[in-house]
């Protein structure tokens, strides 16, 4: 299946490395490393320097997405209005840092430059959700939310099956 | 030729001439970090920036090119300064553990802080904090001590086309690193250690083995024995300020002495075992049609590289265990049942110009009875530190000779260190072997020198051998390719990882001076001129021990003891 992709490169073409990755990350969501391993025995180039590649990106990412991801609006509005407040309070609460995907892999927190709904700072987006004039105290609840969320939605398919 | 001024000195360059070089030329000396010699420039590190008269900014003048008319300033202020502030924004971002650094009084950056006078910390922030890699049995990379120059990541790029390594990330957090920051024992890394002679501070390094050679020593219960590689005599010398390209083999066993080895033996003993057995075996391939062109299997980086890319290839590769594992076999039995010395209380060290033989003396297929061949490697490097410790100075010392039955040795085995010295070992004694005659001509010319594939063809009798010399591992590839295809032509093949053979090994002394190589070389060519004996078969111990205990080359004796077994890597390191 995801060899479909080469096949649109010709082989040995180092030149053909960033146009493969954003393919193979469009196929998974991210880079797994047993397909950059593949990318590399294709255009021949040394692993580290494909991986060098995807680390080097920001647009590439090596490990998948979180079911939910959390966008950490960081613009200069949000930031007059205390988002670096937020960004730690959610850090706190899930346990992991910006960037990162929690264990349980249900949330990915990110930051970003500005959301554009800076009338409603600070403002933070989950998936397609946006929560604006957030305070920290807010925090504990929303992502309790998403949690019981996703716990129903397990149950229903254990029921289902 | 283009005429220019560097500092107001007039200077004539050939056309394309870097700035650099033009300024060496008259004696003007220019910082580098991230240049290498023979390769183009990445400009990466900026300490070289000079003034060229026109222009806005500083320029790199090892990435720039002359041009007539040129007016360069290599130490105005503003040059002062800015080379300052680079060493000054280094430093802070650099451990400062000089004191207990193994590089100290051998680092580039602790030579640039002092040829800039720096005298205070000017900037304090944050350093980067990166965790050493000590998966591999030969290697450390420590990422904190590295400077980013990337001459690693070139040298194994670019010379040895291994890609082992690579820049990772960008910014502040920017790091070399292995793929997936996994580690070098799980990477494609061979262990070669050329990546260490470049560095110009310690983030590459041996791992050291000194802690359990000094135990050894001073374990009364132990019987320390110690084995020197050829290439070690004609370097180690350098470290004592003695001149380049000076054979101490004399100093050095004396020194081995001080330092409490009981028996000094010498690893070109075992190199004319291995020239026996390997002659042997490529004789027997051609006679009774085995897998041509047969490889030398002396470099354990060439055998982890094949391992590790080609195991389709593996039965290609001589069966003979390296000479320094074969003398440690030989010491662990033959030489154990003929003294009635218990194996168990031996403890043979390999001192060899090597970062690979750490990795290969523990490899399980090398023992005898769950014993190691080699029970320790040194490097080069590293006997040094033992030497200094111990307060032995070279100068001063007295010659003494080898110990024997394992000291005696002939002047092929001493070229074994050097590229082409293994494939000219051979034949010579091939040729008698096959043909009952002296090879008259033994100094095989074609196969010296610096070339990356050298060839060469020798008649036997009615037959004609081709062989070929592969001088470091990133020439390896199309001579492996024409295998592949069924298209090789040769019948022998010698492969050292190296560039220029085990002479540049991964373990020698770390300077750069440029002539070091051949130096090293010509010390080795000289044993071998002024040897009574200089084909392997000549060797008396040798003989002798075929007489007493293996009865014959490729007996099965000595295949039990002195030849080996291959694994597949590439399947190990994929899952």
């Amino acid at each position: 299946m995801y060899r479909k992709i080469f096949e649109n490169y010709e082989k040995n073409d180092r030149s053909s490395l960033i146009p493969l990755l954003q393919d193979v990350q469009s196929e998974f969501g991210y880079l797994p490393e047993d397909v950059l391993n593949e990318v590399a025995e294709y255009i021949n180039i040394s692993k580290a320097s494909v991986y060098g590649v995807a680390t080097f990106y920001n647009q590439f990412r090596l490990t998948p997405l979180g079911k939910y991801v959390i966008r950490v609006c960081r613009g200069t509005a949000c930031h007059v209005k205390n988002s670096a407040n937020i960004l730690i309070a959610l850090e706190t609460e899930l346990g992991i840092k910006a960037g990162c995907t929690s264990k349980d892999k249900l949330f990915t927190l990110e930051t970003v430059a500005c959301i554009g709904a800076c009338s409603i700072a600070p403002v933070i987006n989950i998936n397609d959700e946006y929560y604006g004039r957030l305070t920290v105290k807010e925090i504990p609840k929303i992502i309790k939310k998403y949690k019981n969320a996703a716990k129903k939605e397990e149950e229903l398919k254990t029921v289902s099956v | 030729m283009v005429e220019l001024e560097i500092n107001k000195i007039k200077v004539q360059a050939e056309e394309g001439m870097s700035i650099l070089d033009a300024a060496k030329s008259v004696g003007i000396k220019i910082p580098t970090l991230c240049h290498m010699k023979d390769m183009l420039p990445t400009g990466a590190c900026r300490i070289c920036v000079v003034e060229v008269d026109g222009m806005r900014g500083l320029t790199p003048s090892c990435a720039y090119p002359v041009s007539s008319g040129m007016k360069v300033e290599t130490n105005s202020p503003r040059v002062r300064q800015a080379r300052k502030t680079i060493v000054e924004l280094l430093i802070e971002n650099h451990p400062q553990d000089c004191l207990v650094c193994v590089r100290n009084k051998n680092c580039e950056l602790q030579d640039l802080s002092e040829r800039y006078s720096i005298r205070e910390h000017r900037f304090v922030g944050e350093s980067k904090c990166h965790a050493i890699d000590i998966s591999s049995a030969s290697m450390e990379r420590d990422p904190a001590k590295c400077i980013l120059c990337g001459r690693c990541v070139r040298t194994c790029n670019e010379v040895q086309k291994i890609g082992a390594i690579d820049f990772t990330n960008r910014g502040f957090i920017s790091n070399v690193t292995t793929p997936y920051n996994k580690g070098l024992n799980v990477s494609d890394c061979i262990l070669c250690g050329q990546c260490i002679l470049v560095c110009p501070t310690a983030a590459l390094r041996e791992k050291s083995s000194l802690k359990e050679v000094t135990n050894a020593l001073n374990d009364k219960a132990k019987i320390p024995i110690v084995q020197i590689a050829p290439a070690v005599r004609a370097s180690i010398g350098e470290e004592f300020n003695i001149p380049l390209g000076t054979n101490v083999t004399g100093q050095l066993i004396t020194a081995l002495k001080r330092l409490g080895f009981k028996y000094v033996f010498d690893t070109n003993f075992a190199a004319d075992l291995t020239i026996i057995e390997e002659a042997s075996e490529l004789i027997s391939r051609v006679t009774n049609d085995g897998s041509l062109p047969m490889f030398t299997s002396c470099c354990p980086g060439w055998v982890k590289y094949i391992e590790q890319n080609r195991p389709q290839l593996l039965n290609h590769v001589s069966s003979c265990k390296s000479p320094h594992e074969m003398e440690g076999a030989v010491l662990k039995t033959y030489y154990a049942k003929k003294t009635g010395i218990n194996p168990d209380d031996m403890f043979v060290v390999s001192i060899m110009p090597c970062t690979v033989k750490k990795f290969e003396s523990n490899r399980s297929e090398l023992s005898e009875e769950n014993l190691q061949d080699v029970d320790a490697v040194l490097t080069t490097r590293e006997l040094v530190r033992l030497f200094q410790i111990a307060g032995i100075e070279f100068e001063d010392l007295p010659e003494s000779h080898f110990d024997n039955p394992l000291g005696e040795s002939t002047g092929a085995a001493a070229i074994f260190g050097t590229s082409g010295g293994v494939m000219e070992a051979a034949l010579r004694t091939a040729y008698f072997k096959l043909t009952g005659n002296e090879l008259t001509n033994m100094e095989l010319k074609d196969i010296r020198g610096f070339e990356g594939i050298k060839e060469s063809a020798i008649d036997i009798d009615d037959k004609t051998i081709n062989v070929a010399v592969v001088n470091g591992i990133g020439n390896v590839g199309p001579i492996l390719d024409q295998i592949e295809k069924g298209e090789s032509k040769y019948h022998f093949i010698e492969v050292m990882a190296c560039p220029g053979g085990c002479i540049n090994g991964g373990g020698q002394p770390i300077h750069q001076k440029p002539e070091k190589i051949k130096k090293r070389i010509k010390v080795l060519y000289e044993i071998d001129e002024k040897m009574k004996n200089r084909r392997s078969h000549e060797n008396e111990s040798v003989q002798k021990i075929y007489d007493e205990y293996f009865e014959h080359p490729n007996s099965n004796k000595a295949h039990e003891i002195l030849h080996t077994t291959y694994i597949n890597r590439k399947d190990i390191l994929k899952n």
